[in-house]
């Protein structure tokens, strides 16, 4: 957005125009994981024992650990754009690399627990096999949409953290004020990205897990 | 250093900024993108056309004897999809939008340039992906990919197009985002959103059912590829999915798209016709939170596609309702056009003959949307060609008959020249009566019961088919005026004057064709909508 800004009449006006922008962003990328969650509303009410099934062989313990890595990951990049806000360099770039960081923890656990799901062969695509066999078309949509929608948020968080580590390095050679709207932007980016694990942490893990 | 303010002639004409390819293909001008997008559409709108004058031809005879069943298949699947993504969906907003928005809202640019020109190669690369798929060998489903069909059954390429439309989705999102950015930051002081031209109102509400509407289908479509290649899915009976789910999912896009091609038509009959009756349009608020209320309802009317689908019956009859309801809107629309109209000082140039069998036009296509709309109705013309005539009442009458009003109204300031307003004429008459030929024959052929999607028929039907090709054909004709002396008009057309028309808007109080930075100075006085006179006698 360098080049561009000469046709606002403003910073100001620049910097509106970048937030607003990408709020846009932000509504059309909840509707576009919203087939996937009206997938999970449809299967859920018609192959609910199924789902349930399903949910009980995700593993909770890294489920809730990612969520505390990702919750705080996301105070960290509160943080980053206070420093920035007060003009605090060094500790803007320090939150940014926490922040990253905390990001990349969260891929990795993942990654992990795709591969226990991958031996347990839960994976839908590949030799599914699910007990009891009634129970199987449900636990095959809910592990099909479970990793479509874990998925769809790992490329959106890594796409995050790909952002998170440019800015930490361009803080370096640029003043804080000039990086300030670009660093919203990225904010609320990655609040929104960690707004849908909030979501999908419940759909996913807490199914019949009350009581 | 403000020159003086001649309006004949300026030599920083956005035209004359760099004549090389290079500086065409990478441009941040809104007005250059919007010629760019031009050219593209307009290709694939007679690629899209030659596989209907086909289809045509095809069907002169009951028997199949053009074409066989699985080309015939190809062929209304490749019109479908290149004229609903590649023409219909960008035509208005993308082009005129693009050029215009900025212009009428006192602006230099859209609010972010270089995402405006990713948009235009985004969908350059969509459209590479559905020629591939033609060359390939086509793609037999239709424009509608229904499951299971797509996802089991059929041997065509239906990957490659699903690949082609999905990617074309993210031009339109980010078309969408940019309009919604550049109206609510860029106004001109003064520029206050009921100071708006309703074409910029139309066009901001089609943004938002772009931004909210189209990620849905780019979800839709990655899910049929996804089920097509893994045979895993949501949407497969056999695994516990339900086909259904796609067409709730693919309707919830497709019913606004409809919204999308036709409001911003409204916006630009909403600037021709106070203009060529020297009136304000009447009821101005009206029209804009008519705008607003068919982009809001237009969401909630999906389901009526689906009547006899097997949904439940009492989401039929709520979807019947909402259907009915969204007429409300549209009637106040053709209402208010009327009564601008009415004691108007009336002239019947190029742009306002358009315009008018715009009105006519859309008003027969909504009015049969009724019928489809009651749910005891729908039975019977569900899949026939009564909903075939419906939809292109409002889509080739309504959406193609504006935009080349538009064009018309706008190729002055577009161009800088005049173009041969006889001609002009002319293709607006050829137009109007191939089209009602086209398209009239097809409601009766509906109501005696003929299906849609097949390349034979019963020999009862020739002669109303007969009477729909040879409509085609004058289509044909009238269309192909208009490509060639437009070309003329750009190369050879007398120099146009700032206002041609003696029209209102900030658009017209620069010169044609307009600098780079659109204006000299940013308009300041900004004057109330349509403040047109009558024409003292």
């Amino acid at each position: 957005m360098r080049e561009s800004v000469a046709h606002f009449g403003s910073v100001t006006q620049a910097r509106e125009a970048a937030r607003l922008g990408v709020w846009v962003f932000l509504a059309t990328e909840l509707m576009f994981f919203g087939p996937l969650f009206f997938g999970y509303a449809w299967g859920r009410l018609k192959l609910g024992a199924g789902f349930a099934a399903a949910s009980g062989h995700t593993d909770i313990m890294i489920g809730t650990t990612n969520t505390a890595v990702l919750l705080t990951s996301s105070l960290f990049m509160a943080l980053a754009v206070r420093a920035i806000e007060i003009g605090k360099r060094r500790a803007a770039t320090r939150c940014l690399w926490i922040t990253a960081a905390l990001g990349a923890s969260f891929l990795g656990l993942k990654a992990f627990e795709y591969l226990k799901e991958w031996h347990e062969q839960l994976i839908p695509w590949l030799d599914f096999r699910f007990e009891p066999p009634a129970l199987r078309n449900g636990a095959a949509l809910f592990y099909f949409l479970y990793f479509g929608m874990t998925g769809l948020h790992a490329l959106h968080l890594t796409i995050g953290i790909g952002i998170v580590c440019t800015f930490a390095r361009r803080l370096r050679s640029h003043s804080p004020a000039a990086m300030r709207a670009q660093l919203e932007g990225a904010a609320l980016y990655w609040h929104f990205v960690d707004a849908i694990w909030v979501v999908l942490f419940p759909l996913i893990y807490l199914v019949e897990r009350h009581g | 250093m403000s020159a003086e303010p001649s309006r004949a002639f300026h030599p920083s004409s956005y035209l004359h900024g760099g004549y090389t390819l290079a500086s065409w293909l990478t441009t941040r001008d809104h007005k250059r993108i919007a010629l760019l997008y031009m050219i593209s559409i307009t290709g694939f709108f007679f690629l899209g056309g030659a596989a209907a004058s086909i289809i045509r031809l095809e069907l002169l005879t009951p028997n199949g004897d053009l074409v066989d069943a699985q080309t015939y298949n190809e062929l209304f699947t490749a019109h479908g999809v290149i004229m609903v993504w590649f023409f219909l969906i960008p035509s208005i907003p993308a082009t005129l939008g693009n050029f215009l928005i900025p212009l009428m809202i006192g602006a230099r640019e859209v609010a972010f340039p270089r995402l405006n020109l990713a948009s235009w190669y985004i969908y350059t690369l969509g459209g590479i992906f559905v020629l591939i798929t033609l060359l390939a060998g086509g793609v037999d489903t239709g424009w509608t990919f229904y499951t299971p069909f797509s996802t089991l059954f059929s041997r065509s390429n239906v990957v490659l197009a699903v690949c082609g439309v999905f990617i074309v989705g993210f031009s339109s999102i980010l078309t969408g985002l940019n309009f919604i950015v550049t109206v609510h930051r860029l106004r001109a002081p003064g520029m206050t959103w009921f100071k708006l031209p309703l074409f910029v109102w139309a066009n901001y509400a089609t943004s938002a059912i772009l931004v909210l509407a189209t990620p849905i289908l780019a979800m839709t479509l990655l899910l049929i590829a996804f089920e097509r290649i893994t045979h895993i899915g949501i949407f497969d009976p056999a695994l516990g999915g339900d086909p259904l789910l796609f067409q709730h999912l693919f309707w919830f896009y497709s019913h606004p798209a409809v919204y999308i091609m036709v409001l911003p038509a409204m916006g630009v009959a909403s600037e021709i016709i106070p203009c060529f009756a020297r009136k304000p349009v009447f009821g101005y608020r009206t029209m804009a939170y008519a705008i607003l209320g068919i982009a809001m309802i237009g969401f909630l009317v999906w389901g009526h596609h689906m009547f006899v689908s097997g949904q439940s019956m009492y989401a039929s009859v709520v979807f019947s309702l909402l259907s009915f309801l969204v007429a409300i809107p549209s009637a106040i629309k053709v209402f208010n056009w009327t009564a601008t109209l009415y004691k108007g000082s009336i002239s019947f140039s190029s742009p306002m003959l358009y315009a008018l069998g715009f009105v006519g036009l859309f008003t027969i296509g909504g009015l049969t949307g009724l019928f489809l709309a009651a749910t005891a109705l729908d039975v019977h013309l569900t899949d026939t060609y009564f909903v075939i005539a419906h939809f292109h009442y409002i889509m080739v009458g309504g959406t193609v008959m504006a935009y080349l009003g538009g064009l018309h109204f706008w190729w002055p300031k577009i161009v800088g020249r005049s173009y041969p307003e006889t001609w002009a004429r002319i293709a607006a008459v050829t137009i109007f009566v191939g089209f009602n030929l086209t398209f009239f024959p097809q409601y009766l052929l509906g109501v005696l019961g003929m299906p849609r999607r097949y390349h034979t028929y019963a020999p009862e039907y020739q002669l109303l088919n007969e009477f729909s090709s040879t409509g085609a054909g004058i289509l044909a004709v009238g269309y192909l005026l208009p490509l060639a002396y437009l070309i003329w008009a750009m190369l050879r057309g007398k120099h146009a004057e700032a206002n041609p028309w003696g029209a209102t808007g900030l658009e017209w109080q620069t010169p044609s064709p307009p600098p780079q930075e659109n204006f000299e100075e940013i308009p300041t006085d900004v004057p109330e909508p349509y403040a047109y006179r009558a024409v003292e006698s």
